[in-house]
């Protein structure tokens, strides 16, 4: 079943274009991460995904229309929407009390447990508590509803890796199982990289590249050219080079493997990298270089 | 305009069973029953708000260790030479006053609270959280509107039923220890009538006359990015203003004062030291449901609030 479906989403403030024409089409079971620089409109997008502003544009969450009925989708759909939004007033027991008073979904035993694993004290107030552990609260809360479309919006802002780390471990080990589905933003790509089984790169309130990690694997390679090659290696037109510490980086989209391995070192990008590549590219005036990718979904209007 | 390839379409290369809702949108899952939303929105209320409480019980506790004090200074009356309870004690110990301080804790926290409850949740980004979970605008700001309309006036009402008694335990206990014969001390009291007294003045005034006043600060807290106070009077001293110097008139200020006085089927307020208050009568009850300005207000005070809950699906953090 699709979980998200948009079609020409966008969004104005005032003079200010955020979301320029949105498709999407994303299925259960998916981890997607939205990768854009700030004010890309990747929060934008979630906050219209999750029925926070109206928006222009078709969009269907679990089938619902998020701005018409946000309290019906709520019973499916859990987020964080920034690393610090717990009430600094509320206790743990009250949120505990709370939300398995209010959500016909959330099972407390497992919530409960969560926390036991942590140093968190049932009888604390949000506000005495580090950055880590309200994160980690937050975390315990949503991972005990049974919802089918989780949302985190730099979930882990603000948090140490070892907080960072954990929080991506707890979501991969205790929630995610195949059937439920993840949209994530966050700055720290390379984090979340062997999470994601999707990515999608945003910029100017638009869809650069969408690509799923299988085929971001096959198709994109980093090649460490050796100096003598480097003439052969840019007639296969690279999307981008780059010359860490004297040697020549090119990243190559949709050549074969075997003749990229008689240049030089090949290996698979990272997500970052690749970002660059594409979004420092296009915002150089470089757009060009996204030419010759079927899959890049920027609507040329 | 958008071209086949525009679409980002994220196939899974084997798609993967879905158990939860056996491949389709699936009927939509039920939720908690609106009682038991309004009654959770409502103890996040007071969990947040302790002042709500807090305070009405040190206003009692202040007035009850004054009034202690006192009872123990009022001289016995002497009655065919026996030890007598004073003609007018209720008045002398302060029965009244007790009950008017209770009922201006309420007002005073009733008009901070309503400015604060929708501004507050916005002003410190947990209006994020409450908005993750399935429960709606118009219920959180009914839940809202529920604390100074039903919540603080039963407080209150509450709280002067228990001050009371506590004032007649303490008289009794003081009126024994000096000989003499209580009873008429509740004869004089005549506690029932008093507190129903007080009740219908609660609930008739200050919870259902005031109500739109409620839902207007309500309106604006869910509205105003800063200073709910100054958009809360402001536009109301304005409006006051052009209309006695351009009209020449001052019917707005009238029908305020009006619906504040409790329309014009409000029971006379009794002077101090006219205790006891006189108690309501069923004519007084049909006069007052009868009143078209309470059914006006009623309707004002419900547009304000369903105003107020469009504006919080509107609001993000400010």
């Amino acid at each position: 079943m699709t979980v998200i479906e948009a079609h020409g989403l966008r969004k104005r403030f005032g003079a200010t274009v955020a979301l320029d024409g949105i498709d999407l089409n994303l299925p259960a079971g998916r981890i997607l991460g939205l990768i854009g620089p700030n004010g890309a409109g990747k929060s934008t997008a979630l906050n219209a995904i999750l029925g926070l502003i109206p928006h222009e544009g078709e969009l269907r969450v679990l089938g619902h229309d998020p701005w018409a009925s946000r309290d019906q989708l709520m019973r499916d759909v859990s987020f964080i929407a920034d690393a610090a939004v717990l009430p600094r007033w509320l206790r743990v027991s009250q949120a505990l009390d709370y939300v398995a008073g209010v959500h016909p979904r959330f099972d407390r035993a497992k919530a409960e447990g969560m926390l036991t694993r942590t140093s968190i004290r049932r009888e604390s107030r949000v506000r005495e508590l580090s950055k880590g552990m309200v994160a980690q609260l937050h975390l315990a809360l949503v991972m005990a509803i049974d919802a089918r479309l989780l949302v985190l919006d730099e979930p882990t802002l603000g948090l140490d890796i070892l907080y960072r780390k954990q929080f991506y471990d707890a979501l991969l080990t205790d929630y995610f199982d195949g059937n439920r589905t993840i949209v994530v933003t966050t700055h720290q790509v390379e984090e979340i990289q062997n999470v994601l089984t999707d990515f999608m790169f945003i910029h100017r309130g638009r869809i650069v590249l969408g690509c799923s990690m299988e085929e971001f694997e096959t198709r994109y390679a980093e090649v460490t050219v050796h100096p003598e090659r480097l003439d052969a290696a840019r007639e296969l037109r690279p999307m981008h080079e780059r010359q860490p510490f004297g040697r020549s980086v090119l990243l190559f989209d949709r050549v074969d493997r075997q003749q990229l391995a008689q240049l030089g070192e090949v290996r698979t990008p990272g997500i970052a990298d690749l970002f660059v590549a594409v979004i420092g590219g296009s915002a150089g005036g470089g757009g060009a270089q996204m030419n010759g990718s079927p899959k890049t979904t920027g609507n040329r209007t | 305009m958008i071209n086949s390839d525009s679409t980002a379409t994220l196939d899974p290369r084997e798609p993967p069973s879905d158990s939860h809702a056996g491949g389709s949108p699936g009927p939509a899952r039920r939720g908690q029953s609106p009682t038991r939303l309004i009654y959770w929105s409502v103890r996040r209320e007071l969990w947040e708000h302790r002042w709500l409480y807090i305070v009405p019980l040190i206003v009692a506790a202040v007035f009850l260790a004054g009034v202690a004090f006192r009872i123990t200074r009022v001289p016995l009356a002497r009655v065919a030479g026996v030890p007598a309870v004073p003609a007018h004690w209720t008045d002398e110990v302060g029965f009244d006053y007790v009950s008017f301080a209770l009922m201006l804790a309420y007002v005073v926290l009733a008009v901070i609270y309503c400015l604060e409850a929708l501004h507050g949740e916005r002003r410190a980004r947990g209006i994020l959280f409450w908005k993750s979970l399935p429960v709606s605008d118009l219920v959180t700001v009914l839940a809202k509107a529920s604390v100074p309309i039903v919540i603080l006036p039963l407080l209150t009402f509450a709280l002067i039923v228990l001050a009371h008694g506590l004032m007649l335990l303490i008289g009794c206990a003081v009126i024994m220890g000096q000989g003499a014969n209580p009873s008429g001390l509740w004869l004089q009291a005549s506690a029932p009538s008093m507190w129903l007294a007080a009740l219908y003045h609660l609930i008739t005034v200050h919870a259902l006359y005031w109500a739109p006043f409620y839902a207007w600060l309500l309106l604006v807290s869910a509205w105003a990015r800063r200073a709910p106070f100054l958009w809360a009077t402001v536009p109301v001293i304005v409006v006051l203003v052009i209309e006695r110097l351009v009209l020449r008139t001052s019917a707005f200020a009238n029908v305020l004062l009006s619906q504040l006085g409790g329309g014009p089927q409000a029971l006379p307020f009794p002077p101090p030291h006219e205790m006891p208050m006189q108690a309501p009568t069923l004519a007084n009850l049909e006069a007052f449901l009868a009143s078209p300005s309470l059914w006006i207000g009623f309707a004002i005070a419900a547009a304000l609030l369903l105003a107020a809950a469009r504006l919080r699906r509107h609001q993000g953090p400010v």
